[in-house]
């Protein structure tokens, strides 16, 4: 086997990105819509979202934890913005505030999981449901146009079109710097990949989680903040598990580990791309509602088993 | 270079003097002696629940005990915590533990105490680790087929040299070890040998193992101490001792033991 085709089954993005441009071609020829710049916008602001908490769940996943009220954040903090603006405070510091709400959710959920030690999953479910719940009683159940979506602030915080897509580029960028670069992402793979070792080497393991959740729920909170004022209505009924599922899909899709240790970036952002592309080409090529779920769901499978056995290729290559 | 005499007055690196500790009505150390020379490496055995681990625990700053004087260097010293006997240069590698599998070797031998640039961001300086990684490495003889390579892919004996690698990289000066052969084979052992004999001779580290396995700790140390029922009941160079000695030894405690509980039990 050649070199080149060896080091990039050994990548452990080479996958994902075989797999999504094979879906990038299919329905770049299927459908002639599909390379216009209006439907690469259209992707592009569907997968903002998923690629932000997508790359959370990677700081997370990695601690070998999860967090599954990050879409419930998402939807919750521009309510948070929304009440406090409604109060009388002016925007920029009802965006302020509420994002520090957002820390505090993800304070709350690293704090009960590292020291109550409870699993995240329970605690982050729970949480969860406490911030539906709080959302569905304080707007009475009652869908609200969102404020601020006028001038230059509406613009730069989601009106434009590349706006949410630049925010979510920069956060990205900013995460990939935090595991792949700094003493504190090295300590949060050294955590999720030997909790013991770790703690024996002194790494403050638990401090590291509670970080991390924080991070979490800050960047879901921000991005759900962009997508509520581009949207310009919020929805109280919307299902926070309906956002943060993708993110956790994109992220495991594109090679990061449930077990901890391991995750990747740059794969959870292609993981996103692949699910983007998918739910927009399958809307461009016409297939019913009916069919939708189930045709993705498919794809999921498929792409995931594929991951799977070539990891455990590029392994055998390894020894 | 000659090999070293234990037998010779050098000077005492650790030494402890009546050590005694109790949990509830347990009576797990009931005065332990020991000194511990520079450049030695001592073998500690026991059967299981005759004390060891506990005087391991002590020494490692994880327990405090009940009474008894620890000397290091000469200085009487007490440790609050297993970071504190760290800090005056008592390290411990555990068996197989202490590696992060998805780091690299570089990564493994910096971990929690990385060269960082930018202050508060803590931005690795990767460059300067592997190579101060690489040239530390080389100097104790330690082969690694790459610096980069995750210790996941590395055999058991280069996981553990690395281990013992990273505990005597900075002010470390004694080094405690749990079963380091643990699980070896021949050729895996023959390395660690080797690396704590160099570390020894060569770096005056003074060595404290602890292994059930007697073969191992003829291969490793210079001076064997058996502890029982809470003290150390034998102290012998192994250069005076053998195998069958010990064998013997620990078969006749666990039937005096044996008749000591039977005798219990008739009364």
């Amino acid at each position: 086997m050649s070199t080149f085709i060896r080091s990039a089954i050994q990548r452990r993005e080479a996958t994902v990105v075989a797999v999504t441009l094979g879906v990038v071609i299919y329905f770049g020829i299927a459908s002639s819509a599909f390379f216009t710049t209006a439907n690469i916008v259209t992707i592009a602001q569907y997968i903002a979202s998923i690629t932000i908490i997508g790359a959370g769940e990677v700081l997370i996943l990695v601690l070998a934890e999860i967090d599954l009220s990050a879409g419930q954040v998402y939807l919750t903090s521009p309510w948070f913005m929304y009440l406090l603006w409604r109060a009388g405070l002016p925007l920029g510091w009802a965006i302020a505030l509420s994002l520090f709400f957002c820390i505090i959710i993800g304070l709350i959920n690293g704090v009960v999981t590292v020291w109550l030690n409870v699993p995240s999953l329970i605690v982050t479910l729970g949480m969860t449901y406490a911030l539906f719940g709080l959302v569905l009683v304080e707007s009475n159940a009652i869908q609200v146009n969102t404020p601020g979506a006028t001038g230059l602030f509406g613009w730069a915080f989601g009106i434009g079109s590349w706006s949410t897509i630049l925010w979510a580029l920069g956060i990205l960028i900013i995460g990939w710097i935090i595991l792949k670069r700094t003493r504190f992402g090295l300590h949060i793979t050294a955590t999720g990949g030997n909790l013991i070792g770790a703690a024996e080497a002194g790494v403050p393991v638990r401090r590291i989680k509670v970080y991390c959740f924080m991070l979490i729920s800050l960047a879901a909170g921000f991005i759900g903040i962009l997508d509520a004022i581009r949207i310009q209505s919020m929805n109280p009924g919307n299902s926070g598990l309906d956002i943060v599922l993708p993110g956790i899909v994109a992220a495991v899709v594109g090679g990061t580990a449930l077990t901890g240790g391991r995750g990747t970036i740059v794969g959870t952002a292609i993981g996103a791309i692949f699910l983007g592309v998918l739910e927009d080409g399958f809307n461009l090529i016409g297939v019913s509602a009916n069919w939708f779920y189930l045709a993705e769901g498919v794809v999921i499978l498929i792409a995931m088993v594929a991951n799977t056995q070539l990891t455990s290729l590029a392994a055998r290559l390894r020894r | 270079m000659s090999a070293p005499n234990p037998t010779a007055e050098r000077d005492v690196i650790l030494k402890t003097v009546g050590i005694t500790k109790r949990f509830g009505a347990v009576v797990a150390l009931r005065g332990i002696d020991m000194e511990l020379h520079r450049g030695e490496v001592l073998g500690l055995v026991g059967d299981n629940g005759a004390g060891k681990s506990t005087f391991v625990k002590i020494l490692t700053g994880y327990h405090p005990p009940d009474s008894g004087k620890i000397y290091l260097e000469g200085k009487e010293v007490a440790f609050n915590s297993v970071s504190d006997a760290r800090r005056r240069g008592i390290e411990t590698v555990y068996q197989d533990l202490a590696l992060i599998p998805q780091l690299t070797v570089a990564q493994n031998l910096f971990l929690n105490r990385e060269l960082t640039s930018l202050g508060k961001i803590g931005w690795l300086s990767n460059r300067k680790m592997r190579r101060l990684a690489r040239e530390y490495l080389q100097g104790i003889k330690v082969n690694v087929p790459d610096i980069d390579a995750e210790a996941e892919s590395l055999s058991g004996g280069q996981r553990q040299a690395i281990a013992v690698a990273r505990a005597t990289r900075q002010n470390a000066k004694i080094l405690l070890l749990d079963e380091p052969l643990a699980a070896m084979g021949a050729r895996e052992s023959a390395l660690i040998v080797d690396l704590v004999k160099d570390l020894a001779q060569n770096r005056g580290m003074s060595m404290i193992v602890i292994d059930h396995n007697y073969a191992h700790l003829f291969e490793l140390c210079d001076r064997v101490n058996i502890i029982q029922q809470g003290r150390v009941a034998y102290d012998r160079s192994v250069n005076d001792t053998s195998l069958e000695d010990l064998t013997e030894l620990m078969i006749s405690e666990y039937r005096r033991q044996l008749l000591e509980g039977q005798s219990q039990l008739d009364k």
